[in-house]
Formats: C-alpha cells, structure tokens, sequence
C-alpha cells in the first residue's frame, strides 16, 4: 500500500517535470521542423514532420540569398570573441592586483567595481554614443572601427562581474607557488602570466563563456552602435528581419533555427561550464 | 614573504590601469554625463547638449504627465512581480521536485537551462512563430482541442500576458540552477533526524528546506529584480514601438523608443535616470522584505 502511494506522487512529479521540459525544448524543435516546409504550409499543421512532399529547403536558401547570415556571423563572433578576451586580460589583471597587493585606496577601488554591476546599459549608452561620436568611430565605412565602437562598452559592462569572480578565485589560491616563483627569479608580469593564469583557469573559462555569450545575445547596444548593413551581426540580423519579413514564416522559421541549432550544439557540448559560468556572479553573491 | 613579492608597488598601476581606464570612460563617466544630459537640450543623437533646458527640469516634468511613462511604470512593475512569482515560484517548485528524484535530475537541469542560453532576439521571433493568429502554434494546438475561435494574442486584451509569458519562462532555469545549488548545500542528517522525529515529506519541506533556503531565495528575488528592469530584447522584438496602441511598453523599451525614435535624446537621458531610481527603491523594497538572515 505505502510503495503505491509512493509511485503515485514519484509519477506526479516526473510528470510536471517532464512537462516543463517540453516547454523548454519543443519549440526549439517544432521551430527546425517548421523551417524545412513551405511556408503557407506551416499554418496548416504544424505539428506534422517535414517529411514527403512537405519537404523543402527554399526557405534556407532565401536565407542565405537574401539576408546574409554569414556575414552577421563573422560580425557576431568577431566582436563577442574580442570583447571575451579583452575582458578576460583586463579583468585578469586587476583582480590579480586588487588581491595581492596592499595599497590605500584597494577597498575603494573594489567598491567601485562593485557599483559598475549597477549601472544598467540604459544609464550609459546615451553619452558613449556621443563621445565615440566625436571620436569618428559610429557608423562609419570602416569595418573595424565599427566593430571597435561596439567592443569597447560591452567590454566595460563586463567588467566589474568578470573582476568579481576571478578576485574571488585568486583569493583562495595558495601563496606559496607564487613565493617559489619568486625565488627563482619571476617578477610579478611572469608570476601573473605563468603560476596564475595557468592555476585560474577553471575561473577564467567561467567569465569567458559568460561574457562571450552576453555580448553575443545583447541586442539593446547593438541597436544603438551598429546601423549599417555590412556591421550587423546576428541579433541585429533578427530584429531588422521581423519588421521586413514579418509575414514570411517560413524564412523566419529557417533564420531563427540557423542562431540557434549553433549554440544548442555547443550548450551539448559544453554546458557543465556554461550553466557554471552563468549562475557564478549570482552564486556567488 | 608574500609581502615582499608585492612590496614594489610599481607594477601596480600596469595592473589596474587598463580595466579603471576602461570602466571610467565607457562606465563611471557616461554615468553622470547621462545625468547632466537630461537637463540640457541634446538636438541630435551623437551631439552634446550645450545649453539647459527651458526650465532646467522641463525633461522631469515631462515624466511626470507622459501616460507613456506610466504604462511603461504600471508594466514594468507587474513585469517584476510576474519575474518574482513565476520565475522564482516556478524554479523553486521545480528544484524540490528534483531534488526528490532518483534518476534524471542533470537530464533536467540541462534542459531546463537550455533556453537562457539563446539570444532573446531569436526567442521573440520564435515566439512570434507560436502567437501568430492565423494560424501559430498556440492556436492550432487550441483548435485541435476543439476550440472554435481563435485568440488574437498580440490583441490589446492579451498582449502584455504575450509579452511577459515569453520572459518568463526563459530565465525559469536560471533560478532552478541557483536553488538546486542551494538545495545540495542542506546536509542529509537534518532530513533523516526530522524523518525520524515522524515529520511527512511537506512538513520536512515548509519547516527545513524552506527555512533553510532563505538566503538562497533572496539572492533569487533581488536578482529576479534587477533582471526584470533590464528586459529589452525580447518586448521589443516582439511588440516593437509599444504595439498595440503603446499599451506594452516597459522603462527600457520606452527609453529605446524615445531616444531612437522620436528622437527626444534628452528625454531619453531622463527616462535612463528614473530607470536607475526605479532599480535603487525596488531593491531596496525587496531587501527590506526579504531581509537576508544569519543563521
């Protein structure tokens, strides 16, 4: 009697669990179906698989004819790449420097970082327009420079959460490597470069998966900085795609599962350090 | 020894330069620029405001009679409630399921988290896919039910359930992780003293983990908080300009829509600083609230 009851509210449970599991993961999958039909035959059912006659990959190919998804890609990775590794040096170096060193104004400074989480990108963003503005580097022919006025406030927003993290995994390593690599020789550059990096890794990949992925999904800057087509990367791509497109369901369906069937095969692979890199800030307070 | 490593205070400045240049150039610095921004008269994006206001507040006073602004407050506000509730609630439910299952708990947690990971840009159109009227996935799977009528979600009766179910449900996972987290820290023995003491699995819930979660859960509120002022890509991919009939904006939409728009810069500026006032009083509403503890 008691082992029934047990299965009974053990079913209760996997049910809701496996329910909120769907949610999460059909759409992803009725979405990719969706992209292999034609696209009035998507409003006919489209709970049925893209199988026979309904098979088609027109949609795809209108995406790569006319919306230029490779382009968006490079521009997407080249600054979510730029803006992951200049935060990791940065951040890497500070925080080395925050918890090592004994100075006056350390615990003001720490502060500071601390307020930098604070600031959302709505308080910022009017004024770092303005003055990359005057700097010549918004909107302008060259590729680069384009990519540069969109790297550099992406960088600073992650900042304070990348120093946050790593100071406290530098806190905790043993003091003593460092003392012997100082014996032997090392001045502080080479310590940083050759017992802390190597001995923070876990930390660092942490902070790279999360700012990589925050700036590749952060459409509010992109809006503001990146206005020419050649600049665009992949939010940016979306966005425009739905106010032109809007009634083509069958591109759109095609366009949403090229972003994210990537980042679905690389969360398979790596998602014991993305969920860590993700939820680290918050776990750690 | 330690001390001596560091006692040459000269690489210092190598060290920290870099990221405070950073962070007071493209963080501190825009920061009050912004506040100053909002008092003077900014004719163009990417210009500077030269001179005040006519009154200097005018931008203020403005705030005060925009009906936008307080659709914007009025949605942001339930926004929040709605991270609080259905977020956390929904998490925290989820995680003290798992956390009684003997098989499958990491084949949920990768699912569960699964979609904080796509951009929130590709979920609204996604979502926009299972919305659509004529005829998305919402409504055909209704109509399968036997429903005559279809529901027209993006509607001014439906459309902030259509914009905040989507939000919701992405960052549900976020939470559940930080639970569950919590969840392991609680140790085994305290169970089995309340199991023999004859407490039933709901009374162990509401009297241990409950009470023992707190901390965990207040970090999840506060966080759920903060998340819930920073929401912009998905409603404004989904329900660009407010649609329908400005009734969906939020403070950040409203703020992207005034500046990139209407082209009201300063005006803009303004909405970005009652955005940050807005964020400082409900945190601190929530602090006061959920009061963390020492146990």
């Amino acid at each position: 009697m008691k082992k029934r009851k047990f299965s009974v509210s053990m079913s209760a449970v996997y049910f809701c669990l496996v329910f909120w599991a769907i949610t999460t993961i059909y759409p992803i999958l009725w979405v990719v179906q969706n992209s292999f039909k034609a696209k009035n035959k998507i409003l006919e059912n489209s709970f049925a698989l893209p199988v026979g006659d309904l098979f088609t990959f027109a949609n795809y190919r209108k995406a790569f004819e006319n919306l230029n998804i490779f382009n968006a890609y490079k521009n997407s990775i080249f600054i979510s790449s730029m803006v992951c590794v200049i935060v990791i040096l940065l951040a890497g170096l500070a925080s080395f420097a925050l918890v090592r060193y004994h100075f006056k104004l350390r615990d003001t400074l720490y502060m500071l970082v601390v307020a930098g989480m604070m600031f959302p990108a709505f308080a910022t963003v009017i004024p770092v327009l303005t003055m990359e503005t005057s700097w010549g580097i918004v909107n302008t022919k060259n590729w680069w420079l384009s990519m540069l006025s969109v790297i550099l406030p992406q960088v600073a927003g992650n900042l304070s959460f990348a120093i946050i993290v790593l100071s406290g995994y530098i806190r905790g390593l043993p003091i003593e490597l460092e003392e012997s690599a100082f014996l032997e020789g090392c001045g502080p550059v080479q310590i940083f470069f050759k017992v802390i990096v190597p001995l923070t890794k876990p930390s660092f990949a942490t902070v790279a998966i999360f700012s990589f992925l925050w700036s590749y999904n952060d459409l509010f800057t992109q809006m503001f900085f990146l206005g020419r087509p050649e600049a665009r990367p992949i939010t940016r791509l979306l966005n425009e795609l739905t106010s032109n497109e809007g009634t083509d369901y069958g591109l759109m369906a095609a366009a949403v599962s090229l972003v994210v069937v990537p980042v679905m095969v690389v969360y398979i692979f790596l998602q014991k350090y993305i969920i860590k890199g993700m939820t680290a800030g918050a776990v750690k307070g | 020894m330690g001390a001596n490593i560091y006692k040459n205070k000269k690489p210092l400045f190598l060290f920290l330069l870099p990221a405070f240049i950073f962070m007071t150039v493209f963080l501190y610095y825009p920061f009050f620029k912004n506040i100053l921004d909002s008092f003077m008269q900014i004719k163009q994006l990417g210009r500077s405001g030269e001179i005040l206001n006519e009154p200097w507040y005018s931008n203020y006073a403005k705030l005060l009679t925009d009906a936008n602004v307080r659709t914007a407050l009025k949605n942001t506000v339930i926004m929040t409630i709605v991270t609080i509730v259905g977020q956390v609630g929904i998490a925290l439910v989820l995680a003290l399921m798992v956390d009684n299952i003997r098989h499958g708990a990491k084949v949920f947690r990768t699912m569960f988290f699964f979609p904080i990971v796509v951009s929130a840009t590709a979920l609204g159109l996604l979502f926009n896919l299972i919305f659509l009227y004529d005829t998305g996935m919402l409504n055909q799977l209704l109509s399968a039910l036997g429903r005559k009528e279809l529901i027209d979600w993006k509607s001014e009766k439906w459309a902030l359930f259509t914009m905040m179910l989507p939000v919701m449900w992405q960052y549900v996972g976020f939470y559940f992780v930080i639970i569950v987290t919590g969840l392991n820290n609680i140790s085994e023995e305290l169970y089995e003293a309340a199991a023999i003491d004859g407490a039933t699995k709901l009374k162990r819930i509401w009297y241990l983990t409950l009470p023992l979660l707190h901390n965990v859960l207040c970090t999840c509120v506060v966080l759920a908080v903060t998340g819930a002022l920073k929401v912009f890509d998905l409603p404004w991919t989904m329900f660009p300009k407010g649609m329908p009939l400005k009734s969906t904006f939020l403070t950040g939409t409203y703020m992207y829509y005034q500046t990139m728009i209407v082209k009201d810069v300063d005006y803009g500026s303004a909405l970005a600083v009652m955005i940050v006032i807005l964020g400082v009083v409900l945190s601190r509403v929530v602090n006061a609230i959920f009061k963390e503890k020492d146990y």
